[in-house]
């Protein structure tokens, strides 16, 4: 028994303050606990989940974290990792190592500067529209008229670095002679690309989505800063409407619902994770 | 064949550096603004360039207290979650038990999970338990929520250990704790470096937890406190906000370089690697 005693204080840490707190969400998702005000908790049943069902506003922070999650992770992100790491293959070193720097960068970078980088870019008076006066491109208030486009586009830029770490990876594993073979026997690029490459790197892929889509479920700093979910609700994600309704509306019990089914979407992600990868322990 | 070949890296060089400039524009604004006094928010050299916003902004007040008190949440947190990442792999690494595989399963599973969503009843329990507005409780909660990816991680560099080294020791009439200390952690060395400056560069850039956790602005990290920017006076001083936003992640960029060669696609075997 002793032998297992150095497990002891990673167990008591995560007991105390991760199966605690989601014990603790479980309760109170189903309460109607506020911040404000002296009368106590008391049991609701399911009346959190069926107000937040009928709740207009809940279901437009499904909606955008659907779009900012395709949009963001599985569009933007993984393709754009994707073909980093395959041109990066066929370029020449120093542009590689040039690009490849940048990116990671991005990546590095603390997630409040990333916002603060992203929303002097996107604002009327920023970057984008100075470079799009000048290809005489009609400007706009890009957070105002697009925001979860913009804050999308501010997940790729700081996100992408991964999917492009984790594909280099999987695609120096396949070896050139496979490649070659194709293209010898005629096949075309992008026949190469779909028959032979994404095959082979099919493991990658699912991974990378896995991992992307949990990350981008959670994001909110970002959108925070940027745009604090505004204007009106329209950057309005799930971690930002739970956040809302906890502090700003003082409703624990409704914001807890919130985070329990986000929770329960992310758990569902990672038990499929689990079993698509066949993880080896 | 090689004028392909010639064409085809032309073709990716191109595209390559396309995205590399839209990459960098951000990051060129960062540059540019921190030495122009009269930054807005657009991508220009400054004129005349100047350290003036840098002066402005290294006082007490704004730069050092909020990066001390990032290095001491920052700091405190990621030794916990090493030594007891260290101290958990170890029986995980070395001993065979059915307990094992779901307790190794358990932690990648919780890796997975958005700790966001956890924020909420966190802030519900520190109330109750008088944690909130405390660094230690801030960094206890920080350490644990990097603690399942380093258990991971710590224990595959471990397996990596012959184990006959060990036993050697113990032949030689080492204990367990000795062989650990004296045998086992200095060949596992490097990979104990890379968990440590990984977990300190992803609870340095964590906003959202201290944001959640501490209230006095004399104990904001540099993560929160920089939005005493914005908003003070109703005008946002653009060149001071890019200074502080270089001082505040210049460590994390220096440390992602020392770690970067060891990291690369291999590291990213099956865990939350975004934070």
């Amino acid at each position: 028994m002793v032998r297992w005693l150095p497990l002891a204080p990673a167990t008591v840490l995560l007991l105390l303050f991760l199966a605690g707190p989601i014990g603790y969400c479980v309760w109170i998702a189903f309460t109607d606990t506020q911040l404000t005000g002296a009368s106590g908790s008391s049991f609701v049943g399911f009346d959190n989940f069926r107000r937040a069902f009928a709740d207009g506003d809940f279901r437009n922070a499904v909606l955008l974290t659907l779009v900012f999650t395709f949009l963001s992770s599985i569009v933007g992100q993984n393709t754009l990792g994707l073909a980093l790491a395959g041109l990066m293959r066929a370029a020449s070193r120093p542009v590689r190592t040039v690009t490849g720097a940048l990116v990671i960068a991005s990546w590095v970078l603390p997630e409040i500067v990333a916002a603060f980088l992203l929303y002097a870019f996107f604002r009327r008076e920023g970057t984008l529209n100075m470079i799009l006066g000048w290809l005489h491109l009609p400007s706009q208030n890009w957070l105002f008229t697009l925001p979860i486009l913009a804050v999308s586009f501010a997940n790729v830029w700081r996100g992408t670095a991964f999917s492009m770490l984790i594909y280099s990876a999987a695609l120096s594993g396949i070896p050139q002679e496979i490649g070659e073979a194709a293209a010898v026997d005629g096949a075309s690029g992008p026949r190469r690309l779909w028959h032979v490459t994404l095959p082979m790197i099919r493991r990658s892929i699912g991974t990378n989505l896995m991992l992307n889509t949990l990350s981008t479920l959670s994001v909110f700093g970002l959108i925070w800063a940027m745009t604090r979910g505004g204007p009106g609700n329209r950057s309005q994600t799930l971690p930002v409407f739970m956040y809302d309704q906890a502090f700003v509306n003082s409703l624990i019990g409704y914001g807890t619902a919130v985070a329990l089914l986000l929770l329960l979407v992310g758990a569902l992600f990672s038990v499929v994770y689990l079993r698509l990868m066949k993880v080896e322990v | 064949m090689t004028a392909r070949r010639t064409r085809a890296r032309l073709a990716a060089d191109g595209a390559l550096l396309l995205v590399g400039a839209s990459f960098a524009l951000p990051l060129l604004w960062l540059l540019f603004a921190s030495l122009d006094s009269g930054a807005n928010l657009r991508v220009r050299p400054p004129k005349s360039p100047t350290t003036a916003n840098f002066e402005a902004v290294l006082t007490d007040e704004i730069t050092f207290t909020p990066m001390l008190n990032s290095l001491l949440l920052c700091g405190g947190a990621t030794l916990l979650t090493v030594v007891c990442a260290v101290l958990a792999a170890y029986p995980l690494s070395r001993h065979r038990s059915r307990f094992n595989r779901p307790f190794l399963l358990t932690v990648l599973f919780t890796t997975c999970l958005p700790i966001t969503a956890v924020m909420v009843p966190v802030y519900g329990l520190f109330v109750q338990v008088d944690l909130i507005d405390t660094t230690h409780g801030t960094a206890l909660f920080l350490a644990t929520s990097q603690l399942p990816f380093a258990i991971w991680l710590m224990k595959n560099f471990m397996d990596g250990v012959p184990r006959v080294l060990e036993e050697a020791a113990w032949t030689d009439g080492a204990s367990v704790p000795q062989a650990l200390w004296r045998v086992v952690l200095p060949l596992m060395g490097p990979g104990v470096g890379v968990v440590t400056i990984y977990t300190f560069i992803m609870l340095w850039g964590n906003f959202f937890v201290p944001f959640m956790l501490l209230l006095s602005p004399e104990q904001l990290p540099a993560s929160v406190s920089i939005f005493t920017f914005f908003g003070n006076h109703g005008s946002v001083i653009y060149g001071q906000l890019a200074a502080f936003s270089i001082l505040y992640s210049t460590p994390v960029l220096l440390l992602y370089l020392l770690i970067s060669r060891r990291l690369g696609g291999g590291f990213a075997l099956g865990g939350a690697v975004k934070g």
